[in-house]
């Protein structure tokens, strides 16, 4: 099997590759979305904080 | 041994264990799902034979099963965590119930549009109303529905009670989207794994199939426990252990 004959998947390669593809953008998006908002959490716990020390 | 577990368990309901737990648990999981994810790529797209009647566009298999699959194991998980916080009224249930939603959305999401993929060139249509594809549909809005009712309600407590109803009346769904190959009739072809008798697939689809599901059965408990930690982080940003643990990173 070469290379471009992967690629190809037997001429159906708009689905699968399509597929493929829509699976991992989403996964990863699922991944990182929490990673994000965890950094955002805590920087916001850390301003709450400076706020409740300068009162 | 029971008491053992049991304390256990009580104590894990505290979402400050819970919350150590998942952090504990999550690289575990992260890395395998990567490692497996991997392998199981390699083994289904180049590996694995090409199918003698569907050619190569059987290969969207290995992410459509996985992700059909999820959808129906976590809304179980999620149903099950539901009616844990409406017994025991265990915070650490309400948090994960709600963490399982969205992610569930998204394998029933998955499961969907490359079912659509992959039934465009099999059966010659995007979408058809038949009963699997239409149960499957409905538990996308059971799904949102979780999502919508969850935000729409102020007070946490109380909006766990109500999704906790609405995931445990969804529940009728799994084995209407499980049977619904055997009592109708449908485009869908039925059970090929999941069933008593021997999987009529053969060994060398199976197993990249079998590493895809267990990749993206860790892939959910990673997403999972970090959505958790989340939202212990949101619920319980005036507590001194989560000052303490800011301090700490």
């Amino acid at each position: 099997m070469t290379f471009s004959e992967f690629l190809y998947m037997d001429g159906y390669y708009a689905f699968v590759w399509g597929s493929y593809a829509l699976s991992f953008i989403v996964m990863l998006a699922g991944f990182f979305g929490p990673m994000r908002r965890r950094k955002q959490l805590l920087k916001q716990l850390g301003r709450k904080k400076k706020r409740g020390q300068r009162t | 041994m029971f008491t053992k577990f049991y304390k256990w368990l009580i104590k894990l309901a505290s979402l400050r264990n819970f919350y150590f737990f998942a952090g504990k648990l999550i690289p575990w999981f992260g890395w395998s799902t990567l490692i497996l994810m991997v392998v199981g790529l390699y083994w289904g797209l180049v590996e694995a034979p090409t199918d003698y009647q569907q050619k190569d566009s059987y290969r969207i298999i290995f992410i459509h099963v996985p992700a059909a699959w999820m959808s129906l194991f976590i809304y179980m998980m999620m149903a099950f965590s539901a009616a844990a916080s409406l017994i025991w009224k265990t915070k650490a249930s309400e948090v994960f119930a709600n963490s399982c939603a969205p992610i569930g959305a998204i394998f029933t999401f998955l499961a969907l549009a490359t079912g659509s993929l992959w039934g465009k060139p099999m059966w010659g249509t995007y979408w058809e109303w038949d009963a699997r594809l239409t149960s499957e549909l409905v538990l996308l809005f059971l799904y949102l529905g979780y999502i919508a009712l969850q935000s729409a309600i102020e007070d946490k407590r109380s909006a766990a009670r109500a999704t906790a109803i609405l995931a445990i009346v969804g529940v009728v769904n799994i084995p209407i989207i499980h049977y619904s190959v055997e009592w109708w009739f449908t485009l869908h072809q039925g059970a090929t794994v999941a069933k008593f008798d021997k999987p009529s697939m053969d060994i060398s689809m199976l197993i990249p199939l079998l590493i895809m599901a267990t990749a993206f059965k860790l892939y959910f408990f990673t997403v999972v426990l970090m959505r958790s930690r989340n939202e212990i982080l949101e619920r319980e940003s005036h507590s001194n252990w989560v000052t303490e643990e800011k301090e700490r990173l």
